[in-house]
């Protein structure tokens, strides 16, 4: 059974990416590494996504082998800079 | 006492609002921590900046960091309170006060507040310059769990 998660982006990456979110499916067992690759396989804008971005699922901060589930919620972080 | 607050918010910020919600009689020390919104950057002139969040994310840990900070000083008397939106110059984006009986452990524990807020918490600023230009500023990688901390 496929899955869908959300991707979220933010400031930097939601600018060039014309984009603050879109729902990707994935098949199940798929980690956070094969949500990255197959935005990326999108290309441009996608492309320029970095190949290890800093992720938080579900709002923690996350690894590229976590494995995803139905629903997650997958924020893309750029480099932060509150204060 | 209200114990240790944390909240992101979109209005200006009460700088005195966010002291007075720590102190108390046995507290010696109190620090307030602000940050401001300066006008310029890199030797070019500022206008203003834009803070953006992952709001759901950022309270979450805006409110582990003042627990660790709450560790630190040794009681509940921690807050915190970091603006998003259009900001102008001299506004305030960020406040942190803390209090203690003695003056060591607050300024301890204010300093590790805003420290981590620059390391960790999903906040990002967008610079305006006079020029009109904008740019994203940069930022720090927020450092991510070992695979064996995390897992289904």
């Amino acid at each position: 059974m496929p899955i869908a998660v959300r991707a979220r982006f933010f400031a930097a990456y939601r600018d060039l990416l014309g984009a603050s979110e879109v729902e990707v499916e994935l098949p199940s067992g798929a980690s956070v590494a094969d949500l990255v690759a197959r935005l990326r396989e999108r290309g441009h804008p996608f492309s320029v996504l970095p190949e290890e971005p800093a992720v938080a699922v579900n709002r923690t901060y996350a690894t590229l082998g976590e494995t995803l589930g139905p629903g997650d919620e997958v924020a893309f972080i750029p480099p932060v800079a509150g204060g | 006492m209200m114990g240790v607050h944390a909240a992101i918010t979109h209005e200006p910020i009460d700088t005195g609002a966010v002291l007075a919600r720590v102190g108390g009689e046995e507290d010696g020390a109190a620090v307030l921590f602000v940050g401001v919104v300066r006008n310029h950057a890199e030797g070019r002139a500022v206008s203003g900046m834009r803070y953006d969040a992952y709001e759901e994310m950022a309270e979450g840990v805006l409110g582990e960091i003042a627990a660790e900070a709450a560790a630190l000083v040794g009681n509940d008397r921690v807050a915190v309170i970091h603006r998003v939106g259009e900001l102008a110059i001299g506004d305030v984006s960020v406040a942190v006060a803390v209090s203690s009986p003695h003056r060591a452990q607050a300024y301890e524990a204010s300093r590790h507040v805003i420290e981590e807020i620059k390391r960790r918490v999903p906040i990002w600023k967008k610079e305006r310059f006079v020029d009109g230009e904008t740019r994203w500023v940069d930022g720090t990688v927020p450092p991510v769990p070992s695979t064996s901390e995390r897992g289904r």
